[in-house]
C-alpha cells in the first residue's frame, strides 16, 4: 500500500513551503523555463556560471509541492557543482524517482524523493525542474513535459 | 452523517451492477468521484461487448450471412435507441464516431472548411467550452479566414447571456456552446442561444458531452443544428461517439473521413457519398462500442433521466454544503443546484490541487486535477489549475463524507 508519508516528507512539505534560493538571478548567465501542461506548473532556473562550474543558482515559478520542494533542493544539491556532475546527479535522480534502482545513500538529502516512484503521475513534478536546468545547461530556452 | 434527504432511486441497488465499484485502491474502498472524465460501466454494458464478439461478430452493411445480418440489426437498432434517447426525428441524424472530438471535428471541417463559410463571416464561441470545442474552429479560423468572437461569463460561471446581443450579428454563421461546462457544472440555456442564432440565419452547434449523460437532452426542443456527444461518459463504452444533425446540414455536408462504407461508387478519381448518416461512417465502425452504448441508453431509461438529474442535483447541494464548511474551500460555479449538473471544481487553501489529487488517491478517492482541458477557462478563473469532484448515478452521499474527511487530511498534511 502506498505510504502518504513516504511522498509528503516533513523535508520536503519545508521546502514547499520554504524553497531555497527562489528568485532571480540578475545578471543570469543561462536561463531555461520549464512547463508542466499537465498542471500548469511552471518554473524558470537561473543559473551564474564559472567556467563549467555551476556558481550560483535561482528559481522562480509555481507548482504542486513536489514539484516545488523538488525545484529548492535541486538548487542546493547542484550549487558548487559542474555541468557533467550535475547531469550525472540528475540521472541518477531520475532514477531514484522512477523506481529504477538508485542508491538512495548517493543521492544525499535527494533521497526523501524515493517515495515519489509508488506515483508514476507525479515521476514529472519531481523531475520538471531538473529538466529545466539541463535545458539551461545546455542553452535550449523552454522545456515542456507532455 | 448519512442521508438528509431520501433519494429518489435505490442507489445502492445500482451500484451492484457496477464491477469495479466492489474493488479497492490503495488498500481502501474506491470512491469514484471522476465520471465526468470517464464514467464507469455496469455489467449490462460490458457483458454486451463482449457478447458482440462471442456470439455475432461480422462485418455490418457488408455480409451476406445470417451472423452480419444479426451484427447489423443490433447496430442499426443502437442507433434507433440513441435517436430516441436524444428525440432526433430520425435514426439517420444520428452517425457513429468515436467521440465527442471527432463529432466536432466533423463539424468544423465538413460544414465549416468544406463548407460554405466565407472570409468575414464569423462563428461565435463561449470562453467555457472544452478544447474539443475549441481548437477544431481555429481550424476553420485559419482555413477560411473566419473570425471567431467568444460570450464571457460572470465571476460566478454564468454565461453573459446579455453580450450574444452585441456578438451575435448578420455575420455570425455559427453559433457554438456547451450545454453543460465540464468545469464549473454550468447548465446553459441552449435553447435560447439556438433561438439566436436562427433569428441571423445562423446554426447552433451544441457540445453535450457533459449533458446528455445527465440530463433530459431534447434536440428537437433545443432546435439545435448539431449536437455531439461521448458514449464512455455514459455508462456507454470508450471509443463510441455521437454526431447528431438535422438531416437537412448532414446533407448539405462533406465527410471529414474518406473509405469503406461512406460511398455510394467509386470510380478511379471520384466518388460519390452513401446517404446520410453513412456517408460519417467511413471504415468499419466500432460495432461493439454502438452496441454497448445501445444498451448504456436502455441503462439509462431504465433508472430515468428525471431521476439521475434529481440524484445529482440533491447529492450536488449535500456535497456543497459539507465542502463549504471545510476551511479554505473555494468552490468555482453557481450556487444553484438547479443551473448546474454534479461537477464541483475546487481549490484547498494554497494547496496545489495535484497534491489534493494524491492525497485523496491514498485514502482511495479518486478525483480529478489539472486545467481539465479547458485552459481558457483557467484563465478566466485566474488559476492554473483546480481539483475537480464529479457524480454520477452510483455515487453516494458516503462517498461525498469520505471526500470532505479526505480533504481535511489533506489539511492536515500542509498545516
Amino acid at each position: 500500500m502506498a505510504d502518504l508519508k513516504a511522498l509528503y516528507q516533513e523535508v520536503i512539505l519545508d521546502h514547499s513551503k520554504n524553497p531555497r534560493n527562489f528568485h532571480k538571478l540578475e545578471p543570469a548567465d543561462r536561463t531555461a523555463l520549464g512547463r508542466n501542461p499537465l498542471c500548469g506548473d511552471q518554473f524558470t532556473v537561473y543559473l551564474r556560471m564559472d567556467g563549467d562550474r555551476i556558481a550560483e543558482i535561482g528559481f522562480e515559478g509555481q507548482g504542486c509541492a513536489i514539484s516545488k520542494s523538488s525545484a529548492s533542493m535541486m538548487t542546493q544539491a547542484v550549487k558548487g557543482k559542474t555541468e557533467d556532475e550535475a547531469e550525472d546527479l540528475f540521472d541518477r535522480f531520475h532514477d531514484l524517482v522512477t523506481g529504477k534502482g538508485a542508491d538512495p545513500e548517493s543521492l544525499g538529502k535527494l533521497a526523501v524523493f524515493q517515495g515519489v516512484s509508488e506515483f508514476p503521475i507525479r515521476v514529472k513534478c519531481a523531475s520538471l525542474s531538473w529538466h529545466t536546468l539541463k535545458a539551461a545547461l545546455e542553452a535550449k530556452g523552454t522545456v515542456s513535459l507532455e | 452523517m448519512a442521508s438528509k434527504t431520501k433519494l429518489l432511486m435505490n442507489v445502492e441497488k445500482i451500484r451492484q451492477d457496477f464491477p469495479i465499484l466492489s474493488r479497492t485502491t490503495r488498500g481502501k474502498p474506491l470512491v469514484y468521484l471522476d465520471s465526468a472524465a470517464t464514467s464507469q460501466k455496469p455489467k449490462a454494458v460490458i457483458d454486451s461487448v463482449s457478447d458482440f464478439f462471442s456470439r455475432y461478430n461480422a462485418n455490418v452493411h457488408r455480409a451476406i450471412y445470417e451472423l452480419g445480418e444479426e451484427a447489423t440489426r443490433e447496430y442499426e437498432g443502437a442507433r434507433e435507441k440513441v435517436a430516441q434517447f436524444i428525440h432526433a426525428r430520425s435514426p439517420n441524424e444520428v452517425a457513429f464516431t468515436k467521440s465527442t472530438t471527432e463529432s466536432l471535428n466533423t463539424i468544423a471541417y465538413g460544414w465549416g472548411i468544406k463548407g460554405k463559410l466565407r472570409e468575414g463571416d464569423e462563428i461565435v464561441s463561449t470562453v467555457m467550452e472544452h478544447h474539443s470545442n475549441h481548437v477544431p474552429w481555429f481550424f476553420v479560423q485559419d482555413a477560411k479566414g473566419v473570425k471567431m468572437k467568444w460570450v464571457g461569463m460572470t465571476d460566478d460561471g454564468a454565461l453573459r447571456m446579455d453580450e450574444y446581443d452585441d456578438l451575435i450579428t448578420k455575420r455570425t454563421k455559427v453559433v457554438t456552446v456547451t450545454q453543460c461546462s465540464n468545469v464549473l457544472g454550468t447548465i446553459n440555456p441552449v435553447q435560447e442561444i439556438a433561438k439566436r442564432a436562427h433569428e441571423v440565419g445562423a446554426i447552433c452547434v451544441v457540445d453535450g458531452a457533459q449533458s446528455v449523460p445527465h440530463i433530459a437532452v431534447d434536440v428537437q426542443k433545443i432546435d439545435c443544428d448539431f449536437l455531439a456527444f461521448s458514449g464512455h461518459k455514459m455508462l456507454g463504452p470508450t471509443g463510441i461517439g455521437v454526431l447528431y444533425g438535422k438531416e437537412e446540414r448532414l446533407q448539405e455536408m462533406e465527410p471529414l473521413m474518406g473509405g469503406g462504407e461512406m460511398i455510394r461508387e467509386v470510380h478511379l478519381g471520384t466518388a460519390k457519398w452513401n446517404d446520410v448518416p453513412f456517408k460519417f461512417e467511413g471504415g468499419t465502425p466500432n460495432m461493439a462500442g454502438a452496441i454497448g452504448l445501445g444498451v448504456a441508453v436502455d441503462y439509462l431509461n431504465g433508472i430515468g433521466m428525471d431521476s439521475v438529474r434529481q440524484h445529482e442535483m440533491e447529492l450536488t447541494e449535500y456535497a456543497l454544503d459539507a465542502l463549504n464548511g471545510v476551511q479554505g474551500f473555494h468552490g468555482f460555479g453557481l450556487s444553484d443546484v438547479s443551473r448546474r449538473g454534479g461537477v464541483i471544481s475546487f481549490t484547498l487553501g494554497d494547496v496545489h490541487p495535484h497534491d489534493i489529487a494524491s492525497i485523496l488517491d491514498v485514502e482511495g478517492i479518486a478525483i480529478r486535477s489539472g486545467h481539465h482541458c479547458a485552459q481558457p477557462l483557467m484563465e478566466r478563473l485566474n488559476v492554473p489549475a483546480t481539483a475537480r469532484a464529479s457524480f454520477y448515478v452510483y455515487n453516494t452521499h458516503e462517498e461525498v463524507d469520505r471526500l470532505v474527511a479526505g480533504l481535511r487530511k489533506v489539511l492536515d498534511v500542509f498545516a
